[in-house]
């Protein structure tokens, strides 16, 4: 294991938009070592969810040096990326993003698939997934059968099934009440931890922001503030 | 992702609308099914025309005058068939009968009918299947002696007595002129093209060439019939008979002023007519199934559409270009393969179903669906899932992560 699970050097990201340049990163440089916690804030448009997205590999940076788990990104292909977030990212979204007509235990295998791993195994180990969200008594139920609660708890399950380093979380509880929310929080903290899961989770609520260990603000797209 | 996985997958997405899955599907049902009750159709005909052809003899050859490309030829005579008769110079030919063809008037009482008439000689016998419900076929005796016998069909019979049945004795009119008959052929039932024997009088040869169809010449006749000994004798004889004519003719140089036809080439012209005929149908059946397969694409990018953030999700927990792609190719081909197994079955119920309406027209027809057009319409069937699934499938497999993601 290397030093740093994410090491972004200098990181710049620039949107066309036809004539005009948007600048959604300014020079971002932050480290975050294995088993941290950490929440990003910083007002709407500050270039959160990009960072995120380049942190977790589903984006390029348009310039700067990114590193994840000591694996430099730059000169990595499509496909390539695609294994990396499968085997060390595991994502949680605000909008939750379960496949709607697929079984909760099916949704939680979806990654594991496109690792293909062996069927049996992939049954068991997606139920254990749930049972350790306690979600243990839901796995046949399909998304309109859950609870907004629940049904990020399928994503966190379906976040974890490959045992990634990592976990992004962006917005998780944006959708949720703030007891529903408080719940989410408490079982990413167990699930650090209990696995030493890397845990990132980008938020606009201080008080989500005060569960985590280390607090980086962004302010148009820079660093304002990170401890 | 392991196949019978995505297979499911494929399924459960595709039963998750149903209606949609099955209109889409029907394009390829109707097209598939088009095309193999097409090509029924086809090979049908053709076995039909095969079957009539080969119904007239392998070894049966004939010769007539060349009208078409000679000015003035020679016409074929009485005396032309004679040599062909020679075994000498003929070994293949087992005998040749010159015939003469045309229309007559024929009447009985008060009733009237047009026949097709043909003069033959007592040789006739042997290179047609001449079968009499009752009398018997002219002898030499009657031929020689330009007797006024006359044979007939039973419609003929039909039309001037009302019944085909012991009618041998009675006299009819030829364009006016008394006939005794002498016999009645066997009905022969529906012919499927060119016309039956049942319409027809057969009179002596020289009768006719005397009295009722005058040539232009003594002793022409129309046609020469001619059997060869076996069938592997025809190209042989084919040999003979134009040497023969060539010098009874004294075309020294000059061009054939006669013809010779062989089943051979009726076979293979009618295979040649039927096997255009089969690709036009297939053709345009074709055509449909091409629609089915556009059919198949524009549902195909509408889901790619709809399901762009599903595609995102996938993308980002893993999927690869290459697990896009073939999830959505199999949904395609599914659509295909699935619609084309029903279009068969589809295409198998409407050849039999032409089939019937045939029979009950009186035209043979057995619409056969051959093991190849089954194949061809599976594969080609397949193939327009894979081929008009591409493009929406690798949009999908081209498509962003967080493009997808973000959409609604
Ligand atoms: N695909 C894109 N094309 C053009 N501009 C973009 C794109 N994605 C993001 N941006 C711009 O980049 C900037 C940063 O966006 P980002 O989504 O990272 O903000 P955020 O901090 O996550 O905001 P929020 O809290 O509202 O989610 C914004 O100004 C946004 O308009
Ligand atoms: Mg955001």
């Amino acid at each position: 294991m290397s030093k740093w699970v994410v090491d972004a050097e200098n990181i710049t990201k620039v949107y066309q938009m036809g004539e005009v340049e948007v600048h959604a990163l300014r020079g971002i440089s932050v480290k975050i070592a294995p088993g941290e916690v950490v929440a990003i804030m910083g007002p709407s448009g500050s270039g959160k969810s990009t960072l995120m997205n380049i942190m977790g590999c589903l984006d390029r940076p348009t310039s700067g040096e990114y590193s994840l788990n000591g694996e430099s990104v730059a000169n990595l292909s499509d496909d390539q990326l695609a294994e990396i977030r499968n085997r060390g990212v595991g994502f949680v979204f605000q909008s939750f993003n379960l496949l709607p007509r697929a079984t909760a235990l099916a949704n939680v295998e979806l990654p594991m698939r496109y690792a293909e791993l062996n069927g049996r195994n992939r049954k068991e180990v997606s139920r254990q997934a749930l049972e350790a969200v306690g979600l243990g008594d839901r796995i046949r139920h399909r998304p309109n059968e859950l609870s907004g609660g629940e049904m990020q708890r399928v994503a966190i399950a379906r976040a974890l099934v490959n045992d990634p380093a990592i976990i992004m979380a962006d917005e998780p509880t944006g959708n949720l009440d703030s007891k529903a929310g408080d719940e989410i929080m408490k079982l990413l903290r167990t699930l650090n931890e209990e696995r030493g899961t890397t845990l990132i989770v980008v938020t606009h609520d201080p008080e989500i922001a005060s569960l985590t260990d280390r607090i980086i603000s962004l302010r148009d797209g820079r660093i304002k503030e990170d401890n | 992702m392991n196949l019978g996985a995505s297979l499911l997958e494929a399924l459960e997405s595709l039963s998750s609308n149903k209606v949609r899955t099955a209109l889409t599907m029907l394009g390829i049902i109707i097209g598939v099914g088009a095309v193999i009750a097409m090509l029924a159709i086809g090979t049908g005909t053709k076995q039909a025309i095969v079957g009539e052809i080969e119904g007239i003899g392998t070894n049966l050859l004939f010769v007539a005058t060349n009208y078409e490309d000679v000015t003035n030829p020679e016409p074929l005579t009485i005396r032309d068939a004679e040599a062909l008769n020679d075994p000498v110079f003929a070994p293949s030919v087992a005998a040749a009968a010159p015939i003469v063809q045309g229309q007559a008037e024929l009447t009985y009482a008060s009733n009237g009918t047009t026949a097709s008439l043909v003069g033959v000689t007592e040789d006739y016998s042997r290179v047609q299947t001449i079968e009499l419900s009752e009398g018997e076929f002219f002898s030499s005796t009657q031929v020689n002696g330009l007797a006024s016998a006359a044979i007939l069909g039973t419609n003929v019979a039909e039309d001037l007595f009302e019944r085909s049945e012991g009618l041998v004795g009675e006299t009819v009119r030829v364009n006016g002129q008394p006939f005794r008959v002498v016999g009645i052929l066997k009905k022969e039932g529906g012919s499927d093209f060119g016309s039956s024997t049942d319409d027809q009088i057969l009179v002596p040869l020289t009768t006719a060439q005397a009295r009722l169809l005058p040539r232009r010449e003594h002793n022409q006749v129309d046609l020469i019939y001619v059997s060869a000994i076996d069938s592997d004798s025809v190209k042989s004889a084919e040999d003979e008979i134009s040497l023969i004519l060539r010098d009874r003719h004294n075309l020294k140089l000059a061009e054939d002023d006669f013809i010779i036809l062989t089943q051979e080439l009726f076979l293979d012209f009618a295979s040649t007519v039927t096997g255009v005929f089969t690709i036009f149908l297939g053709g345009v059946a074709g055509i449909s199934l091409l629609v089915g397969g556009i059919g198949i694409m524009n549902i195909m990018l509408v889901s790619v559409t709809e399901r762009t953030k599903e595609i995102g999700l996938r993308k980002a927990v893993g999927a690869k270009k290459r697990d896009i792609l073939t999830q959505f190719l199999i949904e395609s081909s599914l659509l295909s393969v699935i619609g084309g197994a029903v279009g068969i079955v589809l295409g198998w119920i409407l050849s039999l179903g032409v089939g019937r309406i045939a029979a009950s027209s009186d035209f043979l027809l057995n619409p056969a669906i051959t093991l190849n057009a089954v194949l061809l319409a599976t594969l080609f069937s397949a193939a327009v899932g894979l081929f008009f699934g591409i493009y929406p499938a690798n949009r999908a497999a081209q498509l962003e992560p967080i493009e997808a993601l973000r959409s609604e």
